[in-house]
């Protein structure tokens, strides 16, 4: 009975989004105001009735209702309680559900918090969003019932893919998805914007803190995936360039781009057109990852489910949506002649922007190109191919390293106009620093010296380059350090961290595979693995040989760690659960092999120096976005949202004290 | 220098075109997912006696197998790589399939590192009777291998009767490839 209630809540709310699609936009443009008062109600609703489907569908998992398709095919009686819960999302259907749920919060979210905004605004917004909960809604409930019957019911279901029985991998999706649909908010104002014919500040000065949030949570969610993949897949990689891990990088670097490029189009007024594109293409890049790993069209080892009518649906939807709002863009967008924004010269703040920008972009681009390398080759007949990690690590270093090399200045410069020497002469004694500590690193690292050389210097470079702003900031009198500031320093030494990580990693791994008689050491770098042994034991719904390896650091016992290989009971699926002992500066990492008969076991070592930093990045921009979101400039100019407004007309040139209250210059008093 | 926007009227419909050609492409996409199991790429060697190859064997170190080690009985050449997911996706097929023992299956492992394949065959399993591997890819050139995963059913003379593009599933096993085996058995 209750499954049928869900049910019914998932029409009704679909029913309440086409309303709230519908109209609250007419209602705007034709000035009607019961119309437009639709738009908030609508949003709340949504989330009551998508909240109530989405708990009926959990508490079918907790009780194990076998007669659902969905529960049966994803649980089994011997599941642990924990992972009942994440099961909800460990399908196509839970994880649209899950998909929807997140929108409804978040269209409810913007209804909340947008007080200051005039109503033909805040109705434009709400039904943007509400175009897209029906496209899932309708997907949800046309090819893809989480609620659907399997009459009679079995006894017993299938089980949880047995990858997805980990505790990151509870929380990852919900993260990701926060992210990826966080996006709707930036573009369902850009679409507004357009739609409006009025593209000026005001709607990027509320959208910032949005879109902040939305790409922390998507940074959290990939960190979350990686920090999975490396314990879970027992490869001891953090990243592989599979398809599905690229569907969410793509929106991430595109959001990373819209970031910056939204700063300089609330502050100066430039890049306008830019910025709308960059929103645009945030939110599609996230619909086309859903797409990606929806439709099965890229084989992948996350894509569980293929079906092709779901992919021609999303393909339908991603049509309308995507080409839709480009061809407004093409419409609407103001020419660069009326863009409104303040002039500036090749040397200033907005053209390192400018070049940040660009360098995400192509960065995203080639991901793109990369991703579907292989759907297009198939297309043309060429066959199947993959296009490998080589691919992509080559563009990256190629992309990164421009980047890496000019984030210091970033802060540093003034808008407008800089007389280069000036941020120049504060950074050489820092770019000193960080070629001293790339060579002393070249001639210390005992294997992989570039790698090592280039992580450390990169590293010392972006992390002195954005102290020496702070420093300039702090001692500069009469000047707040903003949150926003605090924001983008933090996101800025996440880099500094994660190019420590990923680079040392890189250089520095070792690794070693043997065959192991218990009580046989084996010695790697400066620690002594012995394997003492291999158990059978039992767990709740798997059979494991668990493995004990002693970690010897000289003399003294470091670790005693225990890798596995589980049998899951439903299918017999095979698992690696590598042992990691864990520390700051290096991970051990034992995963167990096969059985090499007369109690000889493969058994694989790793040293991961400096692993953990990878994450530690990751978490350090997570905390920028943040923390910038948090500013009070943000809340405090939508209250005044008239005397907010920038002027849409280009004006002279401002005058210094106008600025620093306008923006955020750095080194202005210096 | 002003700012970056669209200024002509072509620019501002550039992300238009670009997108339409995704779409067209992804349409393709979807298309071709409609119909797993199309038309493997003609292969000229059907029909034709296989390339004759002698390659490294992968667990054992200087051991060469030659196409006419495995003559006498019919085979399954199966290609893979670690670097490929889609051949992860394949392998509890094939696996399954290995299985029921009805004919050797050997792995071709593709211009692959050493360590890496062993790696995936201790990680997920190894169905193979026996691995032989091309890491320059020379004798993939002789076989007509475009990507992997790709099979190929060499019968006992060494005529290859059978190809198949893409991972292989239980409905191409069942299909196609348990039909043409039991025809070449008739045949011997």
């Amino acid at each position: 009975m209750l499954p049928e209630l869900g049910q019914i809540a998932l029409i009704l709310a679909l029913l309440i989004s086409i309303a709230q699609a519908s109209l609250p936009m007419l209602g705007a443009h034709r000035g009607i105001a019961p119309w437009m008062a639709i738009a908030r109600p609508a949003a709340y609703a949504q989330l009551i009735l998508v909240g109530f489907a989405f708990l009926i569908l959990t508490e079918a998992f907790v009780t194990q209702d076998f007669s659902l398709r969905y529960v049966a095919e994803n649980s089994n009686s011997l599941l642990p309680m924990a992972y009942r819960y994440s099961a909800v999302w460990g399908a196509h259907e839970g994880s649209l559900l899950l998909w929807a749920l997140v929108l409804a919060l978040w269209t409810a979210a913007v209804a909340r918090f947008s007080r200051a905004l005039p109503p033909e605004v805040i109705s434009r917004v709400l039904a943007v969003m509400g175009v897209i909960s029906v496209g899932f809604l309708a997907f949800l409930i046309f090819t893809s019932n989480p609620f659907a019957r399997l009459l009679p019911a079995v006894a017993e279901g299938r089980d949880l893919n047995p990858l997805l029985q980990d505790p990151g991998l509870i929380i990852h999706p919900p993260m990701l998805y926060i992210g990826y649909v966080g996006f709707s908010v930036p573009f369902a104002f850009a679409i507004a914007a357009l739609l409006d014919g009025k593209v000026d500040a005001r709607w990027l000065r509320w959208t910032r803190p949005w879109t902040n949030i939305a790409w922390a949570f998507l940074t959290l969610g990939i960190a979350l995936g990686s920090w999975w993949a490396y314990y879970e897949l027992g490869w001891g990689g953090w990243w592989f360039w599979d398809p599905v891990e690229n569907a969410s990088f793509m929106p991430w670097l595109a959001g990373a781009a819209l970031l910056h490029s939204q700063a300089v189009t609330e502050k100066r007024g430039s890049f306008r057109g830019w910025t709308l594109l960059l929103a645009i293409a945030a939110f599609s890049l996230s619909l086309l990852g859903t797409f990606l790993v929806r439709s099965g069209v890229l084989t992948s080892v996350h894509a569980f489910a293929a079906d092709p009518s779901r992919g021609l649906f999303v393909l339908i939807f991603l049509g309308i949506v995507i080409g839709g709002s480009l061809l407004l863009y093409a419409l609407r967008v103001p020419s660069g002649d009326d863009d409104g924004g303040k002039p500036f010269e090749l040397s200033s703040r907005e053209t390192l922007l400018l070049a940040n920008n660009l360098l995400l972009a192509t960065a995203c681009a080639m991901v793109l190109l990369g991703t579907l390398y292989p759907l297009l080759a198939d297309a043309l007949e060429l066959g199947k191919i993959s296009v490998g990690p080589p691919y992509f690590s080559l563009m990256f270093v190629l992309l990164m390293t421009p980047l890496v090399l000019l984030l210091p200045f970033g802060p540093l410069f003034r808008w407008q106009r800089e007389q280069p020497s000036r941020p120049l002469a504060m950074l050489v004694p820092w770019a000193g620093l960080a070629l001293g500590a790339a060579i002393a690193a070249y001639f210390l690292a005992p294997q992989g010296p570039w790698k090592v050389a280039a992580g450390v210097g990169g590293a010392v470079w972006v992390a002195a380059g954005t102290l020496r702003f702070v420093w300039t900031r702090v001692r500069g009198n009469g000047t707040r350090y903003t949150a926003e500031m605090l924001g983008m320093t933090l996101a800025h030494l996440g880099v500094a961290v994660f190019l420590v990580g990923a680079l040392l990693v890189e250089g520095l791994s070792v690794q070693r595979e043997v065959a192991l008689t218990p009580g046989k050491s084996l010695d790697l770098g400066r620690y002594a693995f012995r394997f003492d042994s291999v158990d059978h034991r039992v767990g709740p719904n798997y059979e494991a040989d668990y493995g004990t390896v002693t970690v010897f650091d000289g003399e003294r016992v470091l670790a005693v760690m225990h890798p596995e290989k589980r049998a899951y009971a439903s299918g017999g699926q095979v698992m690696t659960e590598a042992a990691i002992e864990r520390g700051i500066t290096r991970d051990l990492y034992v995963a167990l092999g096969e059985s090499l008969g007369d109690g000889a076991w493969a058994v694989r070592v790793h040293i991961k120096p400096f692993v953990r930093w990878v994450w530690l990045g990751a978490l350090l921009m997570m905390l920028g976005g943040f923390v910038a979101a948090a500013d009070r400039r943000f809340r405090v100019k939508a209250d005044a949202r008239e005397e907010g407004e920038r002027s849409p007309e280009p004006r002279p040139a401002v005058s210094t004290a106008t600025a620093a209250v306008a923006g955020s210059i750095a080194g202005e008093q210096a | 220098m002003n700012t970056p926007t669209p200024r002509g009227n072509n620019s501002r419909w550039l992300p238009l075109a670009v997108f339409a050609a995704l779409a067209v492409l992804l349409a393709a996409g979807v298309w071709l997912s409609r119909k797993p199991n199309r038309e493997a790429l003609p292969s000229p060697l059907i029909g034709k006696p296989a390339p004759a190859f002698s390659l490294p064997v992968l667990h054992e170190a200087g051991r060469l197998l030659s196409s006419d080690d495995l003559r006498g009985e019919p085979y399954l050449l199966n290609v893979w790589g670690s670097w490929c997911p889609a051949c992860r996706d394949e392998h509890p097929v094939l696996t399954r399939f290995a299985e029921t023992k009805r004919v050797r299956v050997i792995g071709f492992n593709w211009k692959d590192e050493h360590a890496d394949a062993l790696r995936w065959l201790e990680q997920f399993g190894n169905p193979y009777w026996v691995v032989v591997t091309d890491f320059e890819g020379k004798s993939a050139i002789d076989w007509g291998i475009y990507g992997a995963p790709e099979t190929f059913l060499v019968d006992g003379k060494g005529i290859v009767r059978w190809k198949f593009v893409g991972p292989l599933t239980d409905a191409t096993i069942r299909d196609e490839l348990l039909p043409k085996l039991a025809e070449v058995e008739k045949a011997r």
